[in-house]
């Protein structure tokens, strides 16, 4: 009888530029988006007679990674030659580690799921070509433009274990990832500038298999989104080929955004081909093990646990604790807020909804702009105490993410302060009641919604100024 | 001794991107042959209990701070490029490999 379910078996490589200041093997700067070329030396350009020296802040910032991800951290490693050619890699070699990674045997855990990392390896980065002429494809292109600038940017190189069950897990994988290496600061993990990339190992298998198949690898996943579908649709195209009683062949393909299929690339190369060996002009590196402790102490709270604290200390949704993790300077902004008296509440829906939508229009972190923990607080007191209203509290949140100031200042200048005066306000409430015998009637025949025309009457007489909760509260008193 | 097949030789000559001639072929099987029959008596040693050779030096971690230093800039860097085109290297069409 033929299998037609299948079980999806995926892993997942990432490459992750560093955000050092220098390229790992040359002081040439590492700066994303200068013009072609201007960021290249004798070294990264592989010319005859110069040696690399290894970065000593990308070394760290892979100590840091690992441990971040509960790596062991090799006492002892190394840097290998991985040889092939390609016009983007000018020594005809890539500086990478082969069989001793300084950091292997780590996790991330996802919600209900650990997904092993199998190791952590530093290698370079290649340049970028680019293909021209008329079609605008490598197959058909008339000649090809490369950029070394890249060439020589420090990458970490970061494999799981094929853990991962399915497109949705893959792409919880990445973000975690991501979110964590955010956190640490060791890059800004910016997929559409290439700073995160990542190829999938995608297999499957029966149910209850516990072998490994004839795997493909994707690469061009450009996006998170894009990582799921990649991987959706590879599923796809495999189980079809075994519905069918076909054989999967081990290649490399390229994810096509645009049409959303995978197309086959290349026949991939065995690890035999590219006859590593380790550098003779590299030394070897060792981590005295003080130096791991001294990282262990220095790491800070992880997004994940951190946003468990808040659903469990606060009584925050999952949802709403991963929102204000996703960056280590909005969850310290939601702490800060919160120590100058904040309710834990109130501050994360300001962060997550008003402050969330004015960062995505500035195209910045909160932390960039003028508003500050101290204002928010006190936006968030006005609030609650019925001097301002909501909509009050938008326009002065607002205000102040564009030019700071002063919250009580502020509240005078712009005329936001609330009418709760009963008694002025019972004029208008009495006033709308003797305007409104329709809307009365119908609510006094039952229609509740009819309440809230003659609030909106009330608060339009007031020029929106009169505290909803106190007319609503009168309404209710006069119409009893 | 072992000669390396024709498929062999082709394919490690690929690897290097060299072009051979048929009679190339069958000469270089039977020298890659003699070298590795060689290079195989090392596989004869006992190595129990040593340790591998990784580096030639005793000395290790020599690292540089992460100081940036301006480049080259790209005059020179294009000064020795058959071609270039804006600021790039240009270089002939990339053929897909089958």
């Amino acid at each position: 009888m033929m299998v037609d379910q299948f079980e999806t078996v995926i892993g997942l490589e990432v490459h992750v530029e560093l955000a050092t200041e220098s390229k790992l093997f040359c002081a040439c700067p590492n700066q994303f988006g200068a013009p072609p070329n201007t960021q290249v030396c004798p070294v990264c350009l592989g010319l005859p007679g110069t040696l690399p020296v290894v970065n000593r802040r990308a070394v760290e910032m892979l100590v840091l990674a690992g441990r971040a991800t509960g790596c062991a951290i090799a006492e002892f490693s190394k840097f290998d030659r991985k040889n092939y050619f390609y016009p983007d890699m000018p020594k005809n070699y890539q500086i990478s580690q082969y069989d001793l990674p300084l950091a292997s045997g780590g996790h991330i855990d996802l919600e209900g799921k650990r997904v092993g990392i199998t190791r952590i390896h530093l290698e370079e980065d290649t340049g970028k070509s680019t293909h021209m002429g008329a079609s605008g494809r490598l197959g058909g292109s008339d000649f090809t433009l490369v950029d070394y600038n890249r060439a020589g940017v420090p990458l970490l190189e970061i494999v799981s274990e094929p853990d991962m069950r399915s497109p949705d897990e893959a792409h919880d994988y990445m973000v975690a990832l991501r979110d964590i290496l955010r956190w640490i600061g060791v890059s800004d993990c910016k997929m559409e500038q290439g700073s995160l990339r990542c190829d999938a190992n995608v297999s499957i298998r029966p149910p209850g298999s516990e072998k490994l198949e004839t795997r493909t690898e994707i690469k061009n996943m450009n996006s998170f989104k894009s990582v799921r579908a990649a991987i959706a649709s590879e599923v796809e195209r495999q189980t079809a080929i075994r519905r069918e009683g076909g054989r999967i062949i081990q290649e490399t393909r390229g994810w096509d955004e645009a049409r959303g299929v995978t197309i086959s690339m290349r026949s991939k190369e065995e690890a035999q081909d590219y006859r590593y060996f380790p550098d003779p002009d590299l030394l070897p590196l060792t981590i005295p093990r003080e130096r791991i402790a001294e990282v262990d102490r220095s790491l800070p709270e992880l997004p994940a646990a951190r946003a468990r604290r808040y659903q469990q200390s606060f009584g925050l949704s999952g949802g709403e604790a991963g929102l204000l993790v996703q960056s280590l300077a909005l969850s310290e902004f939601f702490e800060q807020t919160l120590a100058r008296g904040a309710d834990p509440k109130a501050a994360c829906n300001w962060l997550n909804n008003e402050v969330a939508r004015l960062a995505g229009e500035a195209g910045h972190g909160v932390e960039e702009s003028k508003l500050t923990p101290t204002a928010l607080a006190e936006v968030i007191a006005q609030v609650s105490g019925g001097t301002v209203s909501n909509r009050g509290g938008r326009t002065m949140v607002e205000h102040l993410f564009k030019q700071g100031g002063d919250p009580a200042a502020l509240v005078r200048e712009l005329g936001l302060a609330q009418v709760s005066d009963r008694d002025g306000l019972l004029v208008e409430v009495r006033a709308v009641i003797d305007e409104q015998p329709t809307a009365v009637s119908e609510y006094r025949s039952g229609k509740e919604k009819a309440l809230n025309s003659l609030v909106g009457q009330v608060m339009k007489r007031t020029r929106g100024k009169a505290n909803p909760e106190l007319v609503k509260q009168l309404l209710l008193e006069a119409l009893g | 001794m072992r000669e390396l097949t024709g498929p062999e030789v082709d394919h490690v000559a690929h690897l290097a991107r060299l072009e051979i001639t048929l009679a190339e072929r069958e000469s270089f099987g039977r020298q890659l042959g003699e070298i590795l029959t060689y290079v195989e008596q090392l596989s004869t040693v006992d190595t129990e209990g040593v340790e591998p050779l990784l580096a030639v030096f005793a000395r290790h971690d020599v690292l540089r701070e992460d100081v940036s230093r301006p480049a080259l800039g790209p005059d020179l860097v294009l000064r020795n490029a058959p071609e270039q085109e804006a600021g790039q290297f240009r270089i002939p069409r990339i053929l897909e490999e089958s």
